[in-house]
């Protein structure tokens, strides 16, 4: 990366030209002399489609007999187990994205002069916990009788909503910190994850699997801890009040 | 300009190439670059994309142009792969859209002040306000929809206010054909112009296309499908001001000059280094590709290029802020209407006029571009920024 980001020639605002911004503000209020802010239609629209609109997608049904038995045995009980394989289909999908974060992290590492005080072998273990979490959840999802190669709703949604993680962190002009601060959104998100998928788990009398998800919660504590430190640290740093945030924090 | 077409040669064919690495550069900056840089980059890819188009449209009907054809869309192709690849990852389709709405815009208004003749300058004029209100209704979806500011991406080179009502823009197919230039009688820049035009809002329906269902949000996806079928209006009316009388090979040649032409008002416009580089290379490109076309059309036409193409380039297009033109033109025809190829008053539109009943239909059961802008009124920061907006919307959260 050549640049460091900085006070440079942005070009956005209206301070950058005040002549031709003054006659852009002149012109819109020309333009529509008699403003009254009216969202109340785009909600209007918006509701009507909210009320016809169909579900993102089902959960497949179960794969296996046993799969199939077990379902049915505990929606008798009033139980839903579809929630909790839509759910672990969503914890599968996630820590597969968080694998491919990891690797694009460590490229960029790679390449830095500067890696802001990230180590890297320590990413490098993460990413490789991110790849057995990944595992655990798709031996859960057989174990329940689901399908670990399917895209459940929720895989579908967090996907979704991923997407500009992994913009952030693959684009060469993003810095270490612009990277650290798209790992965090996934950190703090994949921590309460799993807090929901243990719960889940626990409610619906699947105390072996809760104990695993345990096991890896504990992990991705240490993941967004980390990622929390070193962004702060690096933030602080290139700020030059590194000294000041250490006594605060103190 | 100081170019002279028919004697510099370019780059031959043969050394024309490209490698993936030379295609996929660093992209420009949305935030340090300016404006300019991005509407020459959006022209310039539908320029291309436009060449290639034409390219596979002539070939389907041309036997001896086939291999020609083929040879020089594949440069085309990689030119502009190259092109569009320097817009940046961290534009939204909604940021991108902004931008293409500026092509729209200063280009045209641009090319309307250099149009010798007048019929054409006033369809340049006519179009110009269509897209001038299209960039304030996807400036509100913007807003209203990522909480962004539009001006960002302007620069403050452009107004954000209403134009021609894009509501009152949708008109039956038989309203939107215009007079064609005649190829004998026509300005050379007339027939630049025409190729320009055309090329620019072909690619902006594409655009519009396939990035209308990439949103989630409905009213999102009804104001893409709105605008964009005005879109397709635009390249019927700009696309019918060629003369569908001249010969393939004469349209193939045209289109090569307009490459060339609008390269060198790229490279002479320029501010990001990089970026002008890159338009004078193509500039020896397509001066390359208009000469072994040239020949074509020697050997099969039996004239001289010279009677078709300029010796000089002309008046290039200003790649600036034409606030003012466009205010003027504004102000005096935004209540322009067509019946045929005709331009009249709005209050000339009989009710039961196909245009009329077209567009009652069509907004029948609402106007997203009505809808997504009402009581829109751009604020630097967004309307939320402006004191009444925000207490507007403080009332509306205390509400609920």
């Amino acid at each position: 990366m050549k640049t460091v980001m900085g006070m440079g020639k942005n070009r956005t605002g209206i301070g950058t030209s005040p002549i031709d911004a003054k006659a852009t503000i002149e012109g819109a209020e020309e333009g529509v002399p008699d403003v009254e802010h009216d969202g109340a239609k785009i909600a209007a629209i918006r509701a009507e489609y909210v009320r016809e609109a169909e579900p993102i997608g089902s959960v497949p049904p179960p794969t296996s007999v046993k799969g199939v038995v077990k379902a049915a045995g505990e929606m008798l009980g009033g139980k839903e187990p579809v929630v909790f394989l839509d759910k672990l289909g969503e914890r599968a999908a996630f820590e597969r994205s968080g694998v491919r974060l990891y690797e694009a992290f460590i490229a960029k590492l790679e390449a830095v002069d500067d890696t802001c005080g990230v180590p890297i072998d320590v990413v490098r273990h993460y990413h490789d916990e991110e790849l057995a979490h990944f595992h655990l959840v798709s031996d859960a999802i057989e174990r329940m009788g689901g399908d670990p190669t399917a895209e459940t709703p929720s895989a579908c949604v967090v996907g979704v909503a991923a997407t500009g993680l992994v913009q952030v962190i693959t684009d060469p002009r993003t810095s270490v910190i612009d990277a650290l601060q798209a790992l965090q959104v996934a950190e703090l998100t994949d921590n309460d994850g799993w807090v929901l998928l243990i719960d889940l788990a626990r409610g619906l009398g699947q105390d072996d699997l809760a104990t695993e998800f345990e096991k890896a919660l504990k992990a991705e504590w240490e993941h967004l801890a980390s990622v929390r430190r070193w962004m702060k640290e690096a933030v602080a740093k290139k700020a030059g009040v590194e000294e000041e945030i250490a006594t605060v924090s103190a | 300009m100081a170019l002279d077409i028919l004697k510099e040669r370019g780059v031959p064919l043969e050394r024309q190439v490209f490698t993936w690495r030379d295609m996929v550069r660093t992209p420009v900056s949305k935030l340090d670059d300016d404006a300019f840089t991005r509407v020459r980059i959006i022209l310039m890819n539908g320029i291309e994309c436009f060449a290639i188009r034409l390219g596979h449209g002539l070939s389907w009907m041309n036997e001896e142009l086939r291999v020609p054809l083929a040879q020089m869309r594949r440069i085309d192709k990689h030119q502009q792969t190259l092109v569009n690849w320097l817009l940046p990852p961290d534009m939204s389709p909604l940021e991108t859209t902004i931008n293409y709405e500026q092509v729209a815009i200063e280009v045209t208004a641009s090319v309307a002040q250099h149009e010798p003749d007048e019929y054409l300058a006033q369809v340049y004029r006519f179009g110009l306000l269509e897209d001038f209100d299209h960039l304030y209704r996807f400036s509100a979806l913007l807003d209203r929809l990522e909480g962004k500011d539009a001006n960002n991406l302007l620069n403050s080179y452009t107004d954000i206010r209403p134009g021609r009502p894009t509501k009152e823009e949708h008109r039956a197919p038989e309203d939107d054909i215009r007079r064609h230039y005649d190829h004998k009688t026509a300005a050379p820049l007339t027939k630049l112009h025409a190729i320009t035009l055309t090329a620019a809002e072909f690619q902006t329906e594409d655009y519009y296309m396939n990035f209308g269902p990439t949103f989630a949000d409905p009213l999102a996806r009804q104001l893409y499908a709105e605008i964009s079928a005005i879109e397709e209006q635009h390249v019927t009316q700009y696309g019918s001001m060629l003369d569908p009388n001249e010969s393939p090979i004469t349209k193939w040649m045209l289109m090569q000059a307009t490459e060339v032409y609008n390269y060198y008002c790229c490279a002479q416009s320029e501010s990001n280094p990089r970026v002008r580089e890159i338009w004078n290379r193509f500039v020896d490109y397509e001066l390359g590709q208009l000469h072994a076309c040239m020949e074509l059309f020697k050997a099969i036409e039996k004239r001289d290029p010279e009677e078709i193409l300029p010796a000089e380039l002309p008046e290039p297009i200003d790649f600036e802020s034409h606030r003012e033109f466009v205010r003027q033109t504004l102000a005096k025809e935004v209540d322009l209407r067509t019946r045929g190829t005709e331009f009249i008053d709005k209050s000339e539109e009989g009710p039961d006029s196909p245009s009329v009943q077209y567009r009652n239909q069509l907004n029948s059961e609402g106007s997203p571009s009505e809808i997504v802008a009402a009581g829109y009124r751009w604020r630097p920061g967004t309307e939320l920024a402006d004191g009444r907006a925000k207490a507007a919307v403080q009332q509306e959260v205390s509400a609920t």
